[in-house]
């Protein structure tokens, strides 16, 4: 647990879009200038203000993407299409535009390079988000510790950072597993993670692996639970959820 | 001041003067959790308040769900952003629970199943403000929700309405619960936006 890390005060900072990359037709990764950048860690997140021009403004969390370290700090934003802040920033923001951030927050869905224990990441959609900054961290770190990320998605469309993955899985220790939920590329079934997938693409428990799972609230629970029957330490699977669960 | 960002309007949502500042209203009921959800199984279910001399009152579920309960309808704030309003509960009062129990303590931290902990002043726990919740909308409280049951003080942040909640420890001085401990405010009032510590 980072104590001793959390720091005091966290104010408002101006950040200045340098850059925007689409991934999907509705995530965008959003690089951005902003000086006075405390630093982060894989896994936190920031908030975000954006200011009309008569003062109203609103909130929103989201996950950096990044690894720790960068000149600039990048955000992927998936567009949820009755949003109010989301189709702004995936859709409207130029560069030159500017938003405010908060943060880092959380101090408990991070990774850090020191501990050699495998690694397995669990994602769900735009989940993906905070493994990729961990992902990105244990490239840039170096690290031995064997990784390995199981990626649901509806379609393969819809797969975030694909070619990135794809030439990590090449270069790296890294090894992916993808699930489509939906529609799955010509030859494989879709479908959805289970106690068979975890026992094909996971860590044995016996490998004691840190796990991190992140993605819509559903996916979560059935992955935290699939992996907690099948024998992983619940105090060592760590979760973040988003969105709403519909009832 | 805040910076400005350009073609941004924002929508005002209804929701008005009951949305604490930097909210929004959500429909849905969004599950935050650090961890899997523990399975807890009414047989076995506790809840024990401590005193700060180590005097314990304990309940199971049978005798908890025995105490006279009150239907709670109100608003909740996730540090997250999100507020839902209108939410209808069932539960135990505080003031039930800590009736005839003597303390002088100031300060209270939740125990929950899971290892999950929060604190609190105990006085955010008396006058009707707080409760054990078991119910959510008329059902039993779903287990990702909290369930069996919860703390529920939905005055100040949820991350406070401990979920899986087993114990209160009552305590002469504050100390940091499990979120508080990862720089979140040790009170959370949602109207101050008291979100992270020095907030």
């Amino acid at each position: 647990m980072a104590r001793a890390a959390v720091p005091g005060r966290l104010n408002w900072l101006a950040g200045t879009l340098a850059a925007a990359r689409d991934e999907t037709a509705t995530a965008r990764t959003l690089v951005l200038d902003v000086p006075g950048w405390p630093g982060h860690l894989a896994g936190q997140h920031v908030d975000v203000r954006l200011t009309a021009e008569d003062g109203y403004f609103a909130q929103r969390s989201y996950s950096i993407a990044s690894a720790p370290g960068g000149a600039r700090l990048e955000l992927t934003v998936q567009r949820i299409a009755d949003g109010e802040v989301s189709p702004y920033l995936t859709g409207v923001m130029a560069p030159g535009d500017r938003l405010e951030l908060r943060g880092p927050v959380g101090y408990w869905f991070v990774w850090r390079p020191e501990p050699a224990a495998p690694l397995l990441l669990v994602a769900g959609g735009s989940g993906i988000v905070p493994l990729m900054a961990m992902i990105r961290a244990h490239a840039a770190a170096g690290s031995t510790a064997p990784l390995r990320l199981i990626y649901s998605v509806r379609t393969p469309a819809d797969v975030i950072y694909a070619s990135e993955l794809s030439e990590r899985t090449a270069a790296s220790q890294l090894s992916v597993t993808y699930l489509y939920t939906r529609a799955a590329p010509a030859g494989m079934p879709a479908g959805r993670i289970s106690a068979g997938v975890l026992a094909g693409a996971a860590w044995p428990p016996a490998d004691k692996p840190a796990v991190f799972v992140c993605g819509p609230s559903g996916f979560v629970e059935a992955a935290a639970s699939l992996l907690v029957e099948a024998g992983h330490d619940p105090a060592a699977i760590r979760t973040e959820r988003f969105g709403p669960t519909g009832t | 001041m805040n910076v400005i960002s350009r073609g941004f309007s924002g929508r005002r949502r209804p929701g008005g003067d009951r949305l604490p500042p930097g909210q929004y209203l959500e429909s849905g009921f969004p599950v935050l959790s650090a961890g899997p959800t523990p399975p807890v199984r009414t047989s076995d279910w506790e809840f024990t308040i401590t005193t700060e001399a180590g005097q314990a009152r304990r309940w199971n579920w049978q005798e908890f769900t025995s105490l006279p309960a009150e239907q709670i309808t109100t608003d909740i704030h996730c540090v997250t952003k999100w507020s839902k309003l209108g939410t209808h509960w069932r539960g135990v009062c505080l003031d039930t629970l800590l009736d005839g129990i003597a303390t002088d303590a100031g300060y209270v931290m939740a125990r929950c199943y899971g290892g999950y902990s929060t604190n609190l002043p105990l006085p955010d726990l008396r006058g009707g403000r707080a409760w054990v919740a078991y119910e959510y909308e008329g059902q039993p409280l779903p287990p990702e929700h909290g369930g069996p049951a919860r703390l529920l003080v939905p005055h100040l942040y949820f991350w406070k309405s401990a979920k899986w909640v087993t114990g209160l420890e009552l305590m002469d001085r504050d100390r940091h619960g499990f979120w508080e401990e990862l720089g979140y405010h040790d009170y959370g009032d949602p109207w101050r936006e008291q979100r992270y510590q020095g907030d």
